[in-house]
This record gives structure tokens, sequence and C-alpha cells, in this order.
């Protein structure tokens, strides 16, 4: 333990009071944080996804090999890593290379959600595209995917919410969002407990808030497709 | 009579199970020709081959007088002008009525959409679902989706239509309003080729009826002579099974 001090719930309820403003603040940088990565993560997913499902063996080998180092190592070696790339060699901001390394990782399970999400789609809807004198990238843009990207808003829902919690990580690479300004203020109050537990609720609160967003967008798509 | 399609000791195996065998078959324009045979005869493969949706092995397939290499042509054009209907009508589930008639013409032949517009509620009046253009399929019967589904063939207009067991995933009383529009059609001079288990349907409606059995033509004649005076032992056979 780094501060001696144990749970006091009347420290707890003076530091909620206390450190709101700071906390808002942050938490703004985490919701950016995530959106951000969660977007990009989705472009670069939709491509490997694509890659992976070629009929060319070569882009399959490609995507596979992304996709399992991705899956395969942990986010914070990941994070330092293409921070490094991002931040040091193309020179962005600590927030954007943090958004990008937190991306790529987001991409790889992204992917595998739009992979599963075409392969669900029947097969005879692609027969009908092609026997209507339609290629298969139109066929795939026009037909497949608007169908798959209805099928894959629930997991991708759930993988916002693991990219939300996973964005804490960027802390480490020194970017302002809720973990670390947790960690500073912990530092500089020795209020651990306290501390650690109020970032939390923050988290959490996300969280609910975006299960009610997500749950919001499946149950009117869940209307439209009838 | 103008020759519209010909196959030409067409072969096609799925690794080492031979599913079509030395196929000759010629198809008039205006024709309309069953196919008939028990399940896994190979009918369903052989449509698929003649609008490459299954790539042939070996033999020829001539379409309106040109012999159609998949590696030479251009097969999304080949496809065009042949009209397929599913048994499973394969609809376009996120787009309404009008959307799935229209889609193609828009997006291949880069029809003006209210030219587009225009045709695809005629033809769909034309099938008996006027009050349907901005329906999704979910809501219709599986007789109104089947002609929907032919309606959204016929929007590409088609030299040739190919059924697959159009009526065989519908109710029974839902067989006979799918049946009607192919008979229209057929009156109309389409040119059709239809896999079918409903032999009425085959004897009234088509011109010629081809028996098929292990992936061979066995026997192809006028429907009439073929339900009335089958030559070979097995047409007798699986006629007396089905009919
Ligand atoms: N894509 C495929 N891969 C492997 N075997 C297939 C495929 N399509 C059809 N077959 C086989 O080919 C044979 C003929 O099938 P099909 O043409 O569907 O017959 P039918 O339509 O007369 O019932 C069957 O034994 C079937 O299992
Ligand atoms: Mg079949």
């Amino acid at each position: 333990m780094i501060a001696g001090s144990v749970f006091d719930f009347g420290t707890f309820i003076s530091e909620l009071r206390r450190t709101y403003p700071f906390f808002l603040e942050a938490g703004l940088v985490t919701i950016q944080l995530t959106i951000a990565s969660v977007l990009i993560g989705t472009v670069i997913g939709v491509i490997f996804a694509l890659l992976k499902l070629s009929p060319l063996k070569i882009f399959r080998i490609i995507a596979g090999t992304y996709i399992t180092i991705i899956r395969g190592t942990p986010l914070i070696v990941q994070i330092f890593a293409l921070f490094y790339g991002f931040s040091q060699i193309i020179m962005l901001s600590a927030f954007w290379s943090a958004a990008l390394a937190l991306a790529v990782h987001n991409s790889a399970y992204i992917a595998e959600i739009f992979r599963g999400a075409i392969q669900s789609i029947d097969k005879g809807q692609t027969e009908a595209g092609r026997s209507l004198g339609m290629s298969g990238v139109m066929t795939m843009r026009r037909i497949v995917m608007p169908q798959a990207m209805r099928r894959a808003v629930p997991p991708l829902g759930n993988q916002f919410i693991i990219g939300l919690k996973d964005s804490s990580l960027a802390a480490f690479v020194a970017v302002d969002e809720l973990f670390r300004t947790a960690q500073g203020i912990a530092a500089g109050t020795l209020n651990t407990m306290e501390t650690f537990i109020i970032v939390g609720i923050y988290y959490l609160l996300l969280v609910m808030i975006f299960t009610v967003i997500v749950n919001a967008v499946e149950q009117r798509m869940a209307k439209s497709e009838k | 009579m103008k020759e519209m399609i010909r196959v030409e000791k067409l072969n096609k195996s799925f690794g080492d199970l031979h599913v079509l065998k030395d196929i000759d078959l010629t198809v008039n324009e205006s024709d309309v020709l069953c196919l008939v045979g028990a399940s896994g005869s190979g009918k369903s493969t052989l449509l698929r081959c003649l609008n490459f949706l299954e790539i042939r092995d070996n033999g020829k397939i001539i379409f309106d007088g040109e012999e159609i290499d998949p590696k030479t042509h251009n097969l999304n054009q080949v496809r065009q002008k042949v009209g397929m209907v599913f048994q499973h009508f394969n609809l376009f589930p996120h787009k309404t009525v009008l959307e799935n008639v229209i889609e193609a013409p828009l997006m291949v032949k880069k029809t003006n959409k209210v030219t587009a517009v225009k045709e695809g509620k005629e033809l769909l009046e034309k099938v008996g679902l006027a009050d349907k253009f901005d329906v999704y399929p979910s809501k219709l019967s599986g007789g109104q989706k089947q002609r929907v589904a032919i309606a959204r063939a016929l929007a590409m207009k088609p030299d040739i239509m190919l059924f697959d067991e159009p009526t065989s995933a519908l109710d029974p009383e839902l067989v006979g309003e799918v049946l009607e529009t192919m008979k229209d059609l057929a009156k109309e001079g389409m040119t059709m080729i239809i896999v079918t288990h409903e032999m009425g349907f085959a004897k009234e409606v088509a011109d010629y009826t081809v028996y098929m059995h292990d992936g061979k033509i066995v026997e192809r004649g006028l429907s009439k002579d073929l339900f009335n005076n089958p030559k070979e032992e097995r047409t007798k056979e699986f006629l007396s099974k089905v009919l």
C-alpha cells in the first residue's frame, strides 16, 4: 500500500464533492478516447474482417496474423510499444498516440465481430445479388454489409464498453483521463481507497449510460427490421 | 425458332461427387421447360451452372448464340440476362418490397430512379402486390414473397428465367398464386426453365419436360408425351411414384 489510510466514509463523501470538477473534465477525455479508438478501430476492423474473408490466401494470412498477435499480447504491452512509435516517430500528441494504440487493440476484436456477422448472413443473399448481375463487391456493399452491420451492433456495443474500461490504461502513457486523474489525486491526498472507489463509480456510470444507449439503438433497429 | 440457350456435354463434380454427367439441352425462345427428378439428381446444380453460380468443369454453355467462357466473359453481364428465382425467395430483408425490385436496375443498369420506380411498381402491380410497395419482406406471406422475387428478377428484363423449386417452401394454399404468376409469364412468351415437383403444372404449362436421374437426362420430350407416354422405364417408375 502506498498510503496508510483505511476507507473512511466521511472522507469518501467530502472527496466525492471536492473532486468532481476534475473527474468531469477527465471523464470527457475518457469518452473522447473511447469514441475515437472504437471508431478508428471499427474502420480498421472492417478492413481486416474483409481481408480475412477474402478469396486471396495471402490476405487471409495477413489478417489472421494481425488478429492473432493483437489478441495474443497484453494491451498494456501494445500501448507502450505503439505509443512510442506514434508519439516519437510520427510525432502525434499523447492523446492521439494512445487513441491509435487503443484503436489497434479494439480493431482485432472488432474484425472478429464483423467476420462473424458477415458469415452469419445467409449465402442466399449473396446468390440473389449475384444472380441479378451485381458484382461481388457491390453485393457485399449493398446487400451483405448493411445486414451484417445490424447484426454487429450488439457485440460492438459490448466491445465499446470493454474499450471504455480499457482506455484507463492510457493513464500509463500520460493521458489525463479518469484513471490518471485518480492516481494524481490519490498521490496528493493519500486518500487512496476513497479516490479509486470514486473513479470506479465514474466508470460504472459511463458504462451504464452507454449500455442504455446501446440498448436503445438495438431496440430501434429491431423495430425497423420488422 | 430462335435458340436461347444450349448446353453441350456439361459436366460438374463436387470433389469426388460427379453431379452432372454429359448434359445436353437446348431451350428455344419462349419455351417453357420443366426439370423434374428425385431430390439429389442434380437439377439445382444444372440451373446454377446456367447462370454461373456454379462453374461447370467442362462442356459448353451457349447463350444467345455465344459460348460463355467464365474465364473471359464478364459473368455479371451474363447474369443480368438470366433471371433466377430461388426456393427460399432470398429477398433482401433490409429493403422494402419496391427497393428489392429496383435495387439491381438502379445499381447495375444505372437506370434513373424515376424510371426504375415506375417500372418496379408496374411489375409489382402485375404480380398482384400493388398495395405492398413500402412493406418489408418479413411482413409478407410466402406466396407474396415469391411473387416479389419474381418481380425483382423481371426488373432486369432478362431473356430467360430460371426457377428452382419456387413453390416448395410454400404452404399448400399459397402455391396456386405463385404458379398463376408463372403461368401468366409463360403466356407472355418468357423463356423459362423450372425445377418443380408440381407435376400438374409441368404437364399443363411446360412445352417440354426433362426427367433427370443421377446427374443424367434420362428423357426429354413434349410434356404431354413425357407424362402420358413415357418411353424410358426409369421415367415410368418416377412418374408412377409422383403422379
Ligand atoms: N456446393 C455443393 N458441394 C457439394 N455437394 C453439392 C453441392 N451442391 C450440391 N451438391 C450435391 O450434388 C448433388 C445434386 O444436388 P442438387 O443439384 O442440389 O440436386 P437436386 O436439386 O436435384 O435436388 C447432391 O448429392 C448434393 O448433395
Ligand atoms: Mg434442388
